[in-house]
């Protein structure tokens, strides 16, 4: 095969990841139209949302592909990053107490 | 190997690349990546427990607003898939074809950001701005944030072609700028549900 001819494949190869992407925003809007509580409604979106971006992960930026020296690698960046977000979780419920002033 | 491509490959491309070598181009785009989600995390963290727990939250978006965010979502993610055709045609040698690719890409990305503007300035119309309460606060800055990003990559897309196709950049650096863009995608995933549909009037 030669190589443009392999090049063209890719979007071919791709489509199947792009088309569940796709169906996974419908289901999203259609859901979106649906009467959930709001908190009933963020949790199933925000699942759905990271089963998109599980794919892409995998997929689009071929994570599942890489050598497995980066992938390992990456683990103790997201392991501090994670607990840095930590610090962020008391600030968000400090927020719900300063609504009030941006209202 | 050439003067050139050791200038542009560097002496390290002349060694035998170890099986267990991780590109350091890579994975600093990586540690970019997981960075920046912290950024977009803290936003749509703050933003999702603000919004669940605000009874009176205002629902601004109409049937014609998620008209036109399916549309830009769909335009995102096609986006996404010519970025994919520009990397594997760039790996492959086929620069010609890359070039289309990185091009269909940039044209997709200004599609976006021109949808995104207009739904802004149809919320302007509507008098919601930054300053009118804690939706206008919230949406401006993280779909602001995204839009920047999205900014930030066309012109990052529009730089490494230009220097791609003048052979000053090699097909590494198309990936690299690759991971930046399918990273926009993905945080759109989770800005489009949080912000648009969770506010759209029933």
């Amino acid at each position: 095969m030669s190589a443009a001819s392999a090049s063209g494949n890719v979007i071919v190869k791709y489509l199947p990841v792009y088309f569940v992407l796709i169906g996974i925003f419908l289901v999203e809007v259609f859901l979106a139209f649906r009467n959930f509580s709001t908190g009933t409604l963020v949790v199933i979106l925000l699942l759905l949302a990271l089963c998109s971006a599980s794919l892409g992960l995998m997929y689009f930026m071929h994570l599942a592909q890489e050598r497995r020296s980066l992938f390992l690698s990456l683990i103790p960046a997201v392991i501090f990053v994670l607990l840095m977000m930590n610090m962020f979780w008391g600030d968000s419920v400090r927020l719900l107490h300063l609504r009030t002033l941006a209202q | 190997m050439s003067e050139t491509e050791v200038a542009v490959h560097g002496h390290g491309a002349l060694m035998e690349e170890s099986p267990y070598a991780i590109p350091s181009r890579k994975f600093t785009m990586w540690l970019f990546i997981i960075s920046d989600a912290v950024t977009f995390g803290a936003f749509l963290f703050a933003y999702g427990y603000l919004r669940v727990g605000t009874p009176n939250w205002v629902r601004p978006f109409e049937t014609r607003s998620v008209i036109n965010v399916i549309i830009m979502t769909i335009v995102l993610i096609t986006s996404s898939l010519t970025m994919l055709g520009a990397v594997d045609s760039a790996k492959a040698g086929d620069k010609a074809k890359a070039m289309r690719f990185l091009y269909s890409t940039m044209a997709l990305g200004a599609i976006f950001a021109l949808l995104h503007l207009r739904e802004w300035f149809e919320l302007f119309g509507r008098n919601i701005t930054i300053g009118s309460g804690l939706f206008g606060q919230t949406f401006f800055t993280i779909t602001g944030l995204h839009l920047l990003h999205v900014i930030s990559g066309v012109i990052a897309i529009l730089v490494v072609a230009t220097k791609y196709s003048g052979g000053r950049l090699t097909p590494s650096h198309v990936e690299t700028t690759g991971l930046y863009w399918h990273f926009v995608d993905l945080v759109w995933m989770f800005v489009v549900p949080l912000v648009y549909l969770t506010n759209i009037v029933h």
